[in-house]
């Protein structure tokens, strides 16, 4: 891994969790109608950590599931190896319902089109809002987040890494040199 | 992750890992079967044929329930409405099929080796869904899931297949994947049904049907196969239920614990009493359940291959 900076630590990822947590509780009035959507992977664990600041925050915990986007992908003609799939696991109704969809990078969009195509086959929430930890441009779709914990520019062969105590364990945010391979 | 080879033609040899990745796809696939939406765009584009030259009624519904639920679109193909009444040829008609471009194959033939031979004459990829007395994949893929479902892992478990294992594809496929995946197994019947050599699969035969009841931890009871000439086996279905069918009184004298499989269809107080075959003991539903699911993670990672 060819790091190139380290752009959050553990404790500016601690902060800024928890300011996403309190722009989610703001923009919604509260956590009363929301659920915390996290996409597999490591949109689950920030998913995880926001819904722990929420109940910290309102002393109310909102529900919680993970969704699996494999399914929904647009690029299995192209890649080079097959995707695993794993579990989605929302065991709520989402019908009505303000979800909050939480990935860790925001990059092409395309990821996030397909969780919006899986939502829709789970019942119609009445909004979906996007919340990622890092938004690093290049988007491919018109697609656009509404909370953002950090923006950070990149060229094309950056590549951004969250890492996270759950599955990595580290809590940090590196910008990693990673030149396209054609 | 993906599986070793592009076709299902078999469990025989295949490897613990691609058994493996197929279960645990399964689960995958349960999940999205209790949704509201119970469809996924994944195969969207692909064309499958579904070759049906023998009968089926639960095969073919759930192959074609799991293709329609990953969104590919089917043909159905029945010999009864074909022109194979009018003289074609086997080879012809698959030949013209492929023209029109499809991209996989779900055959069923009365004649073993027929998917094998299909993987040599076409470019798509073949599932079996029986061919002869040689394999039936997909069943035993299902079985195989629903009892791990029940108890968490195959290794270790005693699994006895009762019935006609000589003319059973479906007991091949179980014996290969089950010893494949760690599993402890043996068969029961009357002698007329056990065929010589069994013992070299690594299969312990048991002659008494009490002794298989409270020796294993399931039973999968299969259908005593009157099409297949199973009457000159046996002197008559009574007295088969007589010695070998599956009672409520054999199941509480002998295993409580006992989980019955039965790959449909039934016949009713022949291989199981009809109390056992709506009672506590059986997961009968569970594994027609666990078809849909097995079949779709099958063509989802033998659709989705990069070649």
């Amino acid at each position: 891994m060819n790091i190139k900076a380290k752009i959050i630590d553990e404790e500016g990822l601690n902060r800024t969790i928890t300011r996403l947590a309190h722009e989610i509780l703001e923009r919604n009035k509260g956590s009363k109608n929301i659920v915390l959507i996290g996409m597999r992977t490591r949109g689950e664990y920030i998913a995880q950590r926001i819904k722990s600041k929420i109940k910290e925050i309102e002393n109310c915990e909102p529900n919680f599931g993970v969704l699996d986007v494999t399914l929904y992908r647009d690029d299995f003609r192209t890649r080079l190896k097959q995707p695993q799939v794993s579990v989605t696991n929302i065991t709520f109704d989402i019908n009505e319902k303000d979800v909050i969809l939480i990935d860790d990078v925001l990059y092409t969009g395309r990821t996030v089109r397909a969780a919006l195509d899986a939502l829709m086959d789970l019942g119609r929430p009445s909004t979906i809002q996007l919340c990622v930890l890092v938004d690093r441009g290049h988007r491919e779709l018109p697609i656009k987040a509404d909370f953002v914990g950090k923006n950070i520019p990149t060229s094309i062969d950056e590549e951004v890494k969250v890492k996270l105590k759950e599955i990595d364990g580290e809590d940090a945010v590196y910008l990693i040199h990673a030149p396209i391979k054609n | 992750m993906s599986l070793s080879s592009r076709h299902l033609l078999g469990l025989y040899g295949v490897p613990k890992d691609d058994i493996q990745l197929i279960l645990d796809t399964a689960t995958t696939f349960r999940e999205v079967l209790e949704r509201p939406i119970k469809k996924v765009p994944t195969l969207q584009g692909k064309t499958i044929v579904n070759l049906f030259y023998e009968n089926s009624t639960r095969t073919r519904i759930s192959f074609e329930l799991a293709q329609k639920r990953l969104s590919a679109d089917t043909i159905n193909f029945t010999t009864s409405t074909s022109s194979t009444k009018k003289g074609e040829t086997f080879k012809d008609t698959v030949r013209n099929i492929e023209a029109m471009k499809v991209d996989m194959i779900v055959v069923r033939h009365q004649s073993a080796g027929v998917p094998q031979f299909l993987t040599r004459i076409t470019k798509a990829n073949i599932i079996n869904a029986g061919d002869g007395l040689h394999e039936h994949p997909t069943q035993a893929l299902l079985d195989m899931y629903s009892i791990r479902e029940k108890f968490g892992e195959l290794k270790g478990l005693n699994v006895c297949i009762v019935g006609d294992i000589a003319h059973s594809r479906v007991a091949m496929s179980n014996i290969f994947g089950l010893k494949t995946m760690g599993a402890n197994v043996s068969v029961c019947g009357p002698s007329t049904m056990i065929p010589m050599g069994i013992e070299s699969l690594g299969v312990k035969v048991i002659n008494n049907i009490d002794k298989a009841i409270a020796e294993n931890d399931v039973l999968n009871v299969l259908r005593i196969q009157l099409e297949r000439d199973a009457g000159r086996r046996i002197p008559s279905t009574r007295e088969y239920h007589n010695y070998f069918g599956i009672t409520s009184e054999r199941i509480e004298k002998n295993n409580k614990n006992i989980v019955i499989l039965h790959p449909g269809p039934i016949n009713r107080g022949v291989e199981l009493s009809s109390e056992v075959a709506d009672g506590p003991y059986q997961i009968i539903l569970d594994q027609v359940t666990n078809g849909v699911a097995i079949r779709m993670a099958v063509l989802y990672l033998l659709g989705t291959m990069v070649n």
